[in-house]
Order: structure tokens, then sequence, then C-alpha cells
């Protein structure tokens, strides 16, 4: 076995895809990070006492893990749903009732989704109480902020898709708080949300599209920013 | 003690091509070395990433399994149901709305939240973090107890008790180490803790209160419902 683990990391093959062997020597295991696609926004070296988990609680890592939960079990529900009036609450009762796993898949998601409005708000806590943010980071917590204004409408849009009395009357109680910016700009904003004057199909698709596609396209970016950040600030 | 460099003041770059500064004292130009216990990522860091993960992972299937997110009756645009309540991140705000005219509750005060947080790094006083009695005491004290009677005013004028209660309690607790001064103990900790330890941890209470109150204590028409009677 030991030789023929030898063997294979030798071979050209696992060579071409991962230019060096297993990580046992401190050499290796450097490389193993400084080689790898995935492992490269992190040093190939960490102080031992930013990677306790008493002192982060593991909770930026764990909103990056909900991300990619949140992603996949999307993607996923992305195939059984049609954003209209029409289709979409008969498309939530398919899953409930007729797709395999559905209502399963629809449970990660939804949970998911939930924790991660909290998750993220617990890692800003913690940033704050460690006194994180403080120079050269400044930016980062701004950066930070804004990650976390893109959970809750995140959370927000995503609420109004199934669109049931709990998720119709939950968006209409918050765009009535938006139209109540003065000066006439709030009504404007919420007709450019709702794609009207009230909650309906046009809502339904700018939702769709806010939560499928805008969104998550913002957070992928904000979160580059955020995490190339923290690391050429000397972070994990 | 001298220092161990002086700066060049010529600033001719003809003279001076690309001098800024005169080494006199035994300083090596080499970074000092970190005293900081550093470790490998891999596995180290790697290994505690794929354990919180993974927990991440099973504690959400298990979740998952055990409960199942809510549907309701399709939307219904003409049966309002009562209360109509947003998503439960959002209750604290609409907490708010129903003590404050909208214009405050939902657009004044979310936009200085998210504006104060922005800010935060950016103030010397949150950078420095000194404790609140450091110095100063009693310009601090008048300082405070103005600002928190001002403040009580106006949450006595709108009855927001929610609010009022958490922030007596906070500014009662500010307050301990003035009145009452220890070197060890809780209240000494207290005496430690500086103005933006403060400001936010009321902070927290306050939206931890409202949100709380939001989904437990709200019945019809935003009435109080206590939540071993009905949760709505």
């Amino acid at each position: 076995m030991r030789a023929f683990l030898k063997e294979l990391t030798r071979s050209q093959v696992w060579r071409s895809i991962f230019r060096h062997g297993l990580p046992l020597s401190n050499r290796t295991r450097a490389e193993a990070v400084f080689y790898n696609f995935f492992l490269h926004l992190h040093p190939t070296k960490v102080r031992k006492r930013s990677i306790k988990y008493t002192y982060t609680w593991g909770l930026g890592g764990l909103s990056a893990g909900l991300f990619i939960v949140l992603v996949l079990t999307g993607a996923l529900l992305m195939l059984y749903y049609r954003p209209s009036v029409q289709q979409a609450y008969n498309d939530m009762k398919d899953l409930q009732f007729v797709v395999s796993s559905g209502q399963f898949l629809r449970n990660m998601h939804r949970w998911g989704a939930h924790a991660m409005v909290a998750i993220v708000f617990l890692h800003m806590m913690r940033v704050f109480y460690t006194g994180s943010y403080r120079p050269p980071k400044e930016f980062n917590w701004v950066v930070g902020v804004v990650l976390f204004v893109i959970s809750i409408l995140l959370s927000y849009t995503g609420y109004l898709l199934p669109w049931d009395q709990l998720a119709y009357w939950g968006i209409s109680v918050g765009t009535n708080m938006v139209r109540a910016v003065p000066f006439g700009i709030g009504e404007n904003i919420s007709f450019v949300l709702l794609g009207g004057h009230a909650v309906g199909e046009n809502a339904l698709v700018r939702f769709y599209v806010l939560h499928c596609f805008i969104l998550p396209v913002s957070a992928v970016l904000f979160m580059g920013i955020h995490f190339w950040r923290v690391r050429k600030d000397g972070g994990v | 003690m001298t220092a161990d460099f002086r700066l060049e003041k010529n600033s001719d770059a003809k003279k001076v091509p690309r001098r800024l500064a005169f080494i006199k004292g035994r300083t090596a130009a080499r970074v000092k070395k970190s005293d900081e216990e550093m470790v490998m990522t891999v596995p180290h860091l790697v290994v505690r990433e794929a354990i919180a993960f993974m927990v991440m992972v099973i504690v959400l299937a298990t979740l998952s399994l055990v409960f199942n997110a809510p549907l309701e009756w399709v939307a219904n645009p003409g049966h309002t149901p009562n209360p109509a309540k947003a998503p439960w991140y959002f209750l604290g705000l609409q907490e708010l709305l129903h003590y404050f005219p909208p214009v405050v509750a939902g657009v004044v005060l979310p936009t200085l939240v998210v504006l104060a947080l922005v800010a935060i790094p950016y103030f010397q006083v949150n950078v420095k973090l000194e404790g609140l009695w450091k110095e100063n005491r009693r310009v601090t004290l008048l300082a405070l107890v103005g600002g928190a009677s001002v403040l009580a005013i106006v949450l006595l004028a709108y009855k927001v008790y929610a609010m009022l209660v958490p922030t007596v309690f906070v500014l009662g607790c500010m307050l301990l180490p003035y009145f009452l001064r220890r070197e060890t103990g809780v209240i000494a900790w207290l005496g430690r803790r500086p103005l933006t330890w403060w400001i936010m941890t009321w902070f927290v209470i306050i939206v931890l209160v409202l949100t709380a109150i939001g989904i437990l204590f709200r019945g019809p028409e935003w009435s109080w419902t206590w939540p071993w009677k009905e949760i709505y």
C-alpha cells in the first residue's frame, strides 16, 4: 500500500495535477497550500492563536460554508420551480409531495438561509468584540457590512418565491416600509422593486432574478474582495 | 534617548536620490521576528475548516429531517392575515414601526444603523479602545447621564418601554464602576470596557429584545400576547 502510494504520487498524472507529493513534510505541506487553487486563499502558515475555535468560532468560514450549501440546494430547487403566479405555488406543492427528497431539499435551503442571516450577524459581532475592524482592516469591515446587507436581501427576496400567504404578506409589509422614504423616492424604489404598485407577477419575476442571479453574483464578488483583503492584511 | 534614524530633509532629488533617512544606531534593516506561535495551514487550519463544515452540514441536515419549512395557503391579496408579520430578522424593525412614524422606523433608524456600522473603524476612539472611565471621569459622567436622559425622555414620550428598560439597564452597568471602584471582579471588568463596546452592546441588546418581542409577543393588531397562550 505504502509502496503503491509512493508510486502513485510520483506518477506523471499525479504530478500534473498536484505538483507535489503527500503532505508529510513541512515542505510538501506548504506546497499543498501554495499550489492549490482552493487553498491558495490561505497562507502556508497561520498564527496558532487565530485558528483557535474559541477565537473566531469559525463563524466567517461557516457563513461561506452555508453559502455553498445554499447555492447547491438552490440550484437543485431551480430545476423544479417556475416564477409565475400560476405555477409557483403548485411547484412548491410538487416539491412537497411529488419530487423525491423535494421537501428535504427545500428544508435545507430554508433553514440554511435563516442560519446564514444569524451566523453572518454573529460573525460581525465576533469581529467587533475582538476589535478586528481596526487598521489596516477598516475597509474590510465595510465590505463585511455590505455582505451582511446582501445576506439579508438574499434571504428576503427568497421569502417571496413560495407564493404562499406567509411570502405574500411578509413581502407586502416590507415593501410598505420602503414606501415610507420621503419625497416620493420610496414610491419609486418600491415601484422598481415590484414592477408595479402591488406585489404581483412582475414582483415575483424581479425577486426571482434578484434572488437567483443579481444578489448571489454580487455576494460572490464581495466575498472575493473580503477574503482577499483578509489574507492581504495578515489573516487566515 | 536619541532616535535611531533622522529624516533626510533635503528634497532635491538630484542631490539626494532615493534617500529617505540616515540610520544612525544599530538598527538592522530587517523585519522583527514575530513571537507568535505559527502552525502549518495543512493540516491544522484545513482540518479544522473541514470539521466545522461537516458538523454544520450534519446539524442542518438533521434539522431539515425533523422540521419542515412552512408552507401556508396560496397567496391571496384579498385576505390579509392578522397580524401580517415580516420575516423574523425584520421583526425588530416592524416593532419599531409600532412606536414611531414610518419615516423614522422604516427609513431614518435603519439608515443610521448601517451608517454607524460602516463608520465604526474610522473613529479614533474605536481604534484606541480605552476604558470608559480612564480619563475625565467627571466630564464622562455628565455627558453620559445627559445623553441618556435625552434618549430616555424621547423613549418615554413615544412609550417605547421595550427600548427604555434595556437602555436604563445598560446605563446602570456603565455607571457601576464609577460609584463602586474595584480592582478585580465583574465591576472592574465593566470599568475597563471602552465606549464603543458599550454602544455596540446596547445596540445588540435592543435588537435582540425588539426582535424577540416581534417574534413571540405580538398578536392580532400588533397587540401584546403571551407566547405560552399563542405564537402568531
